[in-house]
């Protein structure tokens, strides 16, 4: 009895969290222009996609974004997490307690943070702003990801390596960082979906020059429902879906 | 220098840069132009005022505070109450389900909110898909409007956050020493007692977590009213963004984002106290 009450509370709420989802990608593919009805299976929408030149531009600029500052933010978060780990410095509290205001603190104070930032500087809002800005959330959880992945390993390991004479650059290519190596691309494949669906602090920081995806799906949808954008969405969470489950799997890779 | 104090130097100063830059900046700018006068050209100017904070406090704009803090409170309670016996249920199953089914909960988490959003508008609006299966099924005779209510927005809130709050309850969860539950049987307790006096004061570190995970985003998240509920309902992060992009005043939207900020510390405050408490109480 019990068994079953925890099954069907399991099962509804996972309905919950994936039927819209699920219908979302189902009707994707159907032919109706208007209606919720199904009228037969049919590629249209994505074909229509693909002449949608607005679209298409969206969705490399957005892939711009996303690949550049995923890896920026993974190669500086890797260093950070050492900083952390490793070292004693000045500051290190303060560094800490930005870490964990930026995962913390609401999106929407960080967008309008960085839009007061950028135009009392006098930067044009687009391209790099929206680098800065995504690298700038996507930072901590690299540098927390790794910084667990350090941590977890035995210095040990890498005092032997300098006692058997290896140079520090050795140590860290040859000893360190085949260790980290999975929380390292799990925190590039994670920082890559977090930039590729942020919505709230893009949408301060991007200008009319650079459209990009998420805005312009939120736009679309401002306007009304059209067929177009069910093919899209359903693109771009197919597309996170791998990035996650493959980060899923290199994280619990490290815990073997 | 050598190289390690090259590469300590090097992966210090430039994190240390960029946090300076981009994150503490810009956050003092928030807190200080809060303070300053509204101009409509520079967009801020001297002298300093406390205008803004009155103003916040104005029965007009307060009343959107309290309606923002109305609907996360709201929003906690049903990801809580939902969320708590799912994550219950889920560090039950059997120890070789569970990897799966943990994964189903943090697919969501990590996918994009907007576009789960947007997979609600499409179930739930006049012409959408539990309209037409409702009508086909001679249910209702005309479409029930489901869109623009506070219901949906509801709906919205609870279907972006719940994965924020099952998943710091499953860590504790998970976690806990099942005999512990056993040993208070042993002694008499009933389930209730169990829960109230073992299970629940164990997982209160999860429970704070949580709440804050859902509590904070939720005043922020404006693309969720404005795609579920119409222009009515207003979150504080729709007030935010309508003070940046429409009314144009900084001071004044700088000042909502400072609250923002108030309730995030004090959150956080509070979780903190109650953790060390905790870590404490467990040792000993």
């Amino acid at each position: 009895m019990k068994r079953w009450i925890g099954i069907s509370w399991v099962s509804t709420v996972f309905a919950f969290l994936y039927g819209p989802l699920l219908v979302l990608m189902v009707f994707s593919f159907n032919q109706a222009r208007y209606t919720s009805e199904w009228q037969g299976f049919s590629l249209t929408w994505y074909a229509s996609l693909l002449e949608n030149q607005y679209l298409l531009d969206a969705f490399v600029n957005s892939l711009t974004v996303a690949f550049v500052s995923s890896l920026a933010a993974t190669a500086m978060g890797t260093l950070g997490a050492f900083a952390i780990a490793w070292y004693r410095f000045a500051g290190k509290k303060l560094f800490f307690g930005l870490v964990y205001s930026v995962m913390m603190s609401p999106d929407i104070v960080m967008g309008i943070s960085l839009l007061m930032l950028f135009v009392t500087a006098g930067i044009h809002p687009g391209f790099f702003t929206l680098l800065v800005a995504h690298i700038t959330f996507c930072l901590p959880f690299v540098i927390v990801l790794v910084h667990a992945r350090i941590a977890g390993f035995d210095p040990a390991v890498v005092d032997a390596a300098r006692d058997l004479g290896a140079r520090e650059h050795e140590v860290f290519l040859k000893i360190v960082f085949p260790m980290i190596l999975p929380a390292v691309l799990a925190g590039w494949l994670l920082s890559f979906t977090l930039s590729l669906d942020d919505v709230i602090i893009s949408f301060f920081v991007t200008g009319p020059g650079f459209e990009i995806l998420p805005l312009k799906i939120y736009s679309m949808v401002k306007l009304g429902v059209t067929p177009e954008v069910n093919a899209l969405c359903t693109i771009l969470f197919v597309l996170t879906l791998a990035a996650v489950l493959v980060a899923h799997f290199l994280i619990k890779e490290k815990k073997k | 220098m050598n190289e390690k104090q090259g590469f300590k130097f090097f992966a210090v100063f430039l994190n240390m840069t960029w946090f300076a830059l981009f994150v503490l900046a810009p956050g003092l700018m928030v807190v200080g132009i809060s303070f300053l006068t509204r101009d409509i050209s520079t967009f801020f100017a001297w002298p300093l005022t406390l205008d803004h904070y009155r103003e916040l406090v104005d029965p007009v704009y307060a009343k959107v505070l309290k309606n923002s803090l109305v609907y996360s409170f709201n929003t906690t309670l049903l990801c809580l109450g939902i969320g708590y016996p799912f994550a219950w249920f889920l560090s039950r199953a059997p120890g070789h389900r569970r990897p799966l089914l943990l994964m189903m909960v943090i697919i969501p988490f990590w996918t994009s909110s907007l576009i789960r959003t947007y997979a609600l508008v499409i179930l739930m609006k006049a012409n959408g898909i539990i309209n037409t299966v409702l009508l086909a099924a001679g249910l209702v005779s005309e479409p029930v409007s489901m869109l623009y209510t506070d219901a949906a927005v509801y709906v919205g809130l609870v279907y972006s956050l719940l994965p924020f709050m099952i998943l710091p309850l499953y860590a504790v969860l998970e976690k806990m020493d099942i005999r512990l539950m056993e040993a208070a049987r042993d002694l008499g307790a009933g389930s209730f007692q169990v829960f109230i006096h073992v299970v629940l004061p164990l997982s209160l570190p999860g429970v704070m977590a949580g709440c804050i995970m859902v509590f904070l985003p939720a005043m922020g998240l404006f693309y969720i009213p404005d795609l579920l509920g119409g222009a009515k309902t207003m979150l504080v992060g729709n007030f935010i963004k309508n003070q940046f992009l429409t009314a144009g005043n900084w001071p004044f939207g700088s000042a909502a984002s400072v609250f923002l900020l108030l309730l995030m510390v004090v959150m956080l405050g509070i979780y903190f106290f109650i953790s060390t408490r905790f870590n404490r109480s467990q040792e000993s």
